[in-house]
């Protein structure tokens, strides 16, 4: 598997600027699997042998610090991933409350992802939005000052964009 | 001198992200000064010296002093890595300036550069700030465009560049020597001090570690001078500051005043007050490492000094502020799950010890908890300050030994009566001290 990924010419453009950046080749292991991660979608084994592989870095290593970071996408994670932030500014104003309704809208517990494959839930660890608690960031985006009904609303609004299969 | 506000005074307009923004209110005039020939790289080091300007991402380390330390005659590249992993829970200012004012940034790393004589710059913003990664690559963008970046910054004849280098969630990355080892490629474990990065930082190079906020204040140092720079609030810890407000207020946000605005006024006058017309029970007032405040110890001045000698710290200056009705051992068994999951696990009194902080307080808030317990969780924080490579260990334990101390009414009721109330209301068939699972 690991040798049908590539990078298109684009993305390889960018890897290519990226080492000019750095003094030393392995400094660009963190955004080079960033451009994998938006490249094939998600970061598991064989988008790790890809990168270890372009950067002739031992993959053991790669993976070794894939999995010491929280943020990068997983394997199996779904098309919307839905971070609950759970630590103390936003418990105090009702986070516990976020993530029980959306385990009552989708049937999942944080950790898990629907059988459709469209939503995962995670509860996260402070996302520096405090002020306007509680708050969640869904893929790339923060929702901020969430009520119950945002909570619906939302995952409304993502339940018709799968459908019209847009993000 | 009225106060005036360098970072929020523009926040409102829509365009005052931009470089044409930036540049029409006086932006890069202080850094084209600075860059100059005529400018000494030492009168710019001591002129922060004399401000006495103060780190803002938490410890409070003189920037002039800092800088000071790096070595003049070194045939090393010198770097300058800018911490934008803000992740101390309860803070949210530096993401404000890069969302808000990302030339102000740039234009302090310019002048930090110049001073130091470095040529080449790391921005570590965290990863999940994906906006405000793309305020700031527009604004480099901008910057290389206009020559104010690149082989020939401002006209200078100094080769300086900037990269912004995105983080991958890890809490432990905002702590320098962690940053300095992800920075390279690598998981990101903090490293035994000394060396300094100052003298062996990033690829084992002179390398200086200043937060996002702290380089911000650089333009209007030099616009002001030292002086006046070091009337504002008190001498020793001076300038204007960026507090963030949170928790169980009516207007949380970040506000920005003079170092020295008395806690009280910050959260009553700024923040609209305690909500819903409750009571104070506390406040966490620099971040959640710091040691916690009861209602009774919250006339006290927010500067370094100040918060110092009442026994806790400004740190980054995030006040998380707790209402009557919080359950502090809810309050922190949340903060202890924090720590236990951002530990690197490299050391064994801060991989083990955050652990068992945690699950103590996990066992006294859901009715497992016993009276010797309290006793415990003192003897692990004591087998844990000053026992580690970094201080994560030490930010843990702080406020475990300080809510435990402060608030330990709250421990026993939780004890006597079969957990917090909290936990209790979700789990009401579950009576007294019985119950068996977790």
């Amino acid at each position: 598997m690991a040798d049908t990924l590539s990078f298109s010419p684009t993305t390889m453009k960018q890897y290519e600027w990226l080492l000019t950046r750095y003094p030393t080749r392995r400094a660009a292991l963190l955004p080079t699997l960033r451009l994998a991660e938006s490249e094939f979608g998600e970061i598991g084994v064989p988008e790790m042998r890809y990168v270890a592989d372009l950067m002739e870095i031992p993959p053991a290593f790669v993976f070794g610090v894939v999995t010491f970071y929280t943020h990068y996408r997983r394997a199996g994670t779904g098309k919307y991933h839905i971070q609950v932030c759970s630590t103390l500014s936003c418990a105090l104003r009702g986070s516990e409350d976020v993530v029980t309704r959306i385990t009552e809208r989708l049937g999942i517990v944080p950790g898990e992802t629907t059988d459709c494959g469209l939503f995962s839930l995670s509860k996260v660890e402070c996302l520096g939005s405090c002020d306007t608690a509680p708050m969640l960031q869904m893929n790339d985006d923060y929702h901020e000052d969430l009520s119950i009904d945002d909570v619906d609303q939302l995952i409304e609004q993502l339940r018709e964009s799968a459908k019209g299969g847009s993000n | 001198m009225a106060f005036r506000k360098i970072f929020t005074q523009h926040i409102q307009k829509k365009t005052c992200h931009t470089m044409a923004f930036y540049k029409k209110h006086g932006g890069y005039e202080q850094a084209k000064a600075a860059l100059s020939k005529r400018k000494k790289p030492d009168a710019l080091i001591d002129l922060v010296k004399a401000s006495n300007l103060r780190g803002r991402g938490g410890a409070g380390f003189p920037t002039g002093v800092k800088w000071g330390f790096v070595p003049k005659a070194t045939d090393k590249p010198k770097y300058l890595v800018v911490n934008a992993d803000e992740s101390e829970p309860g803070t949210f200012k530096d993401r404000l300036i890069m969302e808000k004012c990302p030339h102000l940034l740039l234009e302090g790393i310019l002048i930090c550069c110049k001073a130091v004589g470095i040529e080449t710059a790391y921005i570590y913003i965290r990863g999940e700030f994906v906006f405000a990664t793309e305020r700031l690559q527009k604004a480099i963008d901008e910057a290389y465009d206009e020559g104010f970046l690149g082989n020939n910054a401002l006209g200078s004849g100094q080769r300086i560049d900037v990269t912004v280098h995105r983080g991958a969630g890890a809490y432990i990355c905002g702590e320098e020597t962690g940053m300095l080892t992800s920075l390279e490629g690598d998981r990101g474990n903090p490293k035994l001090k000394p060396p300094f990065p100052a003298i062996e930082g990033v690829f084992g190079c002179p390398t200086v570690v200043n937060n996002v906020e702290t380089l911000a204040n650089l333009p209007y140092i030099l616009e002001i001078g030292a002086d006046a720079y070091r009337a504002i609030g008190p001498e020793n810890s001076p300038g204007p500051k960026l507090f963030c407000v949170s928790g169980h207020v009516e207007n949380p946000g970040t506000f920005e005043l003079p170092m020295g605005v008395p806690l009280r006024t910050l959260i009553d006058k700024h923040a609209g007050g305690v909500w819903k017309g409750r009571k104070l029970k506390a406040v966490i007032p620099g971040g959640s490492s710091a040691h916690v405040l009861t209602a009774d110890e919250c006339d006290v001045a927010m500067d370094i000094e100040s918060l110092a000698a009442a026994g806790t710290m400004l740190g980054s200056a995030g006040v998380i502020v707790m209402d009557e009705t919080t359950c502090m051992v809810d309050a922190m068994l949340n903060v202890m799950r924090f720590y236990h999951h951002e530990s690197c696990g490299q050391c064994t009194p801060c991989r083990e010890g955050t652990g068992w902080l945690a699950k103590i307080t996990h066992r006294i808030a859901h009715g497992e908890g016993r009276m010797e317990d309290l006793d415990l969780i003192q003897d692990v924080c004591d087998r844990m300050v000053g026992k580690t490579i970094c201080a994560l260990a030490d930010a843990a334990a702080f406020p475990a030994e300080s809510i435990v101390k402060k608030f330990k009414s709250d421990f026993e009721s939780a004890i006597q009566n079969g957990g917090s109330p909290a936990w209790k209301k979700r789990h009401p068939s579950v009576v007294g001290g019985t119950a068996s699972h977790a």
